[in-house]
């Protein structure tokens, strides 16, 4: 058995602090946690999303998931380098635009790779409630990788754990739902699909949350 | 027959050792009866109160396994175990207070400075701060904390709602652990035993109030809350609690008469305690605390553990007035 890196307890350990602060419980109601290559799609409320899915994720998906993190502010640091690069292995993207690259193609590499990604199509943290309208980076993805499965997923409660401006977070249960998977129709354009995909993931939300 | 003159004569650590063997050894046999009935009967029917059987069982088995842990811990452990269920139980409590953002200071302010120092005075023995710190220093901190996060709406329920949360999870449930660290006159360091006896009475009450709505098939007191409470199970519930008391009465320090009248003042106030917090459950649309969307039928902790909070203060004061 390989010895355990540091890297290793400190995922431990931030999958750790993420279930004694919210559970972190994951409802698999659409598909079981399986080691497929999968998309997961969720709504974005705050800072703790990326974590909340990869906690409620069973420890051995975890490696093959990697979520997307902005390259200018994820490498600025070494800790903050060491932590996305080492612990979560996220796939960087730059958020300034230059005409000779494609956004999309670092999610293109690591999806060919065999991985499986996080992404937030919303762009943006919404506080509103409901998701905002989806980007069109998961229909390009979509498009491109149809042998990849697109999971929604909804994540319950956790701008109650954090909410914007705070840096302490306050024990409250959260939860994770993911849904069955959603399937790019052969005559299905953009925004329809873009709009299904939403659906998809409100559709997650439970009754009881408003 | 037990020889008790040789029970007494034990040091106080093997009569404690005693107790945990004979609660273990309990505690095997039923799970092995349970076993064996789940081998020779297997019909469909009995199944689903055949896994919850089971649950409880495990839970209990859970229950007694923390409380020899943190009975060889020693004082820091006892406090150390008990703070961390007052953590989870609060956490499921407030998962369904609907708090809102202004609420956020008041909220860490409860999980990371009240539950911690309210821990540690436990551990500290300090008795007389420890029963008032919470409805007086903190029941006057948490508003003041709320008003300067200038959110008017709601801020009476707001603020009761957690006021209420940290009363039955924390100061509550910290009295357990005090039981536990309570000298009392020719009787230390048997603490274990009281909580014991507490526990088993609370447990005895609930289960045979339980039983008796069951059998009896009472109208319901208070149908809108809970469809099985009756005064009258509830009468045969203490009766049961009582006889178990009295007949315990050697693990305490008092006399069989007084052992009963104590078991029913802590199985009254577990049980009642109980159909409060069901009363707080259909309030919230729920049937347990805890996992919100699940299917599984999961228990949440505060279910098993209210009864206890509500029981805990009353029984710990109680026995340190008698004294």
């Amino acid at each position: 058995m390989p010895a355990m890196t540091r890297a290793d307890a400190m995922g431990l350990l931030i999958a750790f602090i993420a279930r004694l602060i919210t559970g972190a419980q994951g409802h698999w109601k659409g598909c079981p946690p399986k080691a497929e290559q999968r998309i997961y799609f969720a709504n974005h409320q705050s800072h703790l999303d990326w974590v909340l899915i990869w906690a409620a994720l069973p420890e051995e998906l975890r490696a093959q998931t990697r979520p997307i993190a902005a390259r200018d502010y994820w490498t600025s640091g070494r800790f903050k380098h060491w932590i996305t690069r080492e612990v979560f292995n996220a796939v960087y993207v730059s958020r300034q635009r230059t005409d000779d690259q494609d956004p999309l193609g670092p999610l293109q590499d690591a999806l060919k790779s065999g991985d499986s990604l996080v992404i937030f199509p919303e762009g943006t943290r919404s506080n509103k409630g409901e998701p905002q309208a989806f980007k069109s980076g998961l229909y390009h993805l979509a498009e491109q990788f149809p042998g990849v499965r697109l999971i929604p997923a909804w994540i319950d409660n956790v701008q109650r754990v954090m909410p914007k401006g705070e840096v302490v977070p306050v024990p409250i249960l959260c939860t994770v739902t993911f849904g069955a998977p959603v399937q790019l129709q052969p005559d299905e354009d953009k925004r329809g699909f873009l709009a299904r995909a939403r659906d998809a993931v409100l559709a997650l939300r439970p009754p009881e949350s408003h | 027959m037990i020889d008790l003159t040789r029970l007494r004569n034990l040091t106080v650590d093997e009569q404690v050792a005693l107790l945990f063997v004979a609660l273990f050894g309990l505690l095997a046999l039923t799970s092995i009866a349970v076993a064996l009935r789940a081998i020779t009967r297997d019909d469909e029917d009995r199944f689903e109160r055949e896994m919850q059987l089971r649950r409880d069982l495990r839970a209990v088995w859970l229950g007694a396994a923390v409380f020899w842990v943190s009975w060889i811990a020693g004082p820091l452990g006892a406090t150390l175990t008990f703070s961390v269920f007052s953590f989870l139980a609060l956490r499921e409590f407030i998962t369904l207070a609907h708090t809102r953002r202004g609420d956020h200071r008041s909220l860490i302010m409860a999980f990371f400075i009240v539950l911690p120092l309210q821990y540690l005075i436990v551990g500290l023995q300090r008795f007389d701060l420890f029963t008032v710190f919470i409805p007086v220093y903190v029941f006057l901190a948490i508003p003041v904390v709320s008003a300067l996060a200038g959110d008017p709406h709601r801020f009476l329920e707001r603020n009761a709602k957690i006021q209420w949360g940290i009363m039955v999870c924390v100061f509550g449930l910290s009295h357990a652990p005090a039981l536990l660290l309570l000298d009392l006159p020719r009787f230390d360091g048997k603490g274990a035993f009281l909580l014991f006896f507490l526990v088993i009475v609370v447990a005895a009450g609930q289960i045979a109030q339980e039983l008796a709505s069951r059998r009896l098939r009472r109208r319901p007191t208070v149908r809108q809350i809970d469809r099985s409470f009756s005064w009258r199970a509830w009468g045969l519930g203490l009766l049961f609690a009582a006889m178990v008391g009295a007949a315990l009465f050697w693990i305490t320090p008092v006399k069989p008469g007084t052992a009963a009248l104590m078991a029913v003042l802590a199985a009254g106030c577990g049980t009642l305690g109980d159909l409060v917090m069901r009363a707080l459950k259909k309030d919230a649309g729920v049937r347990y605390w805890g996992n919100r969307s699940s299917i599984t039928g999961a228990v949440g902790l505060l279910d098993r553990v209210a009864p206890l909070c509500f029981a805990a203060p009353v029984f710990f004061h109680a026995v340190r007035w008698y004294f």
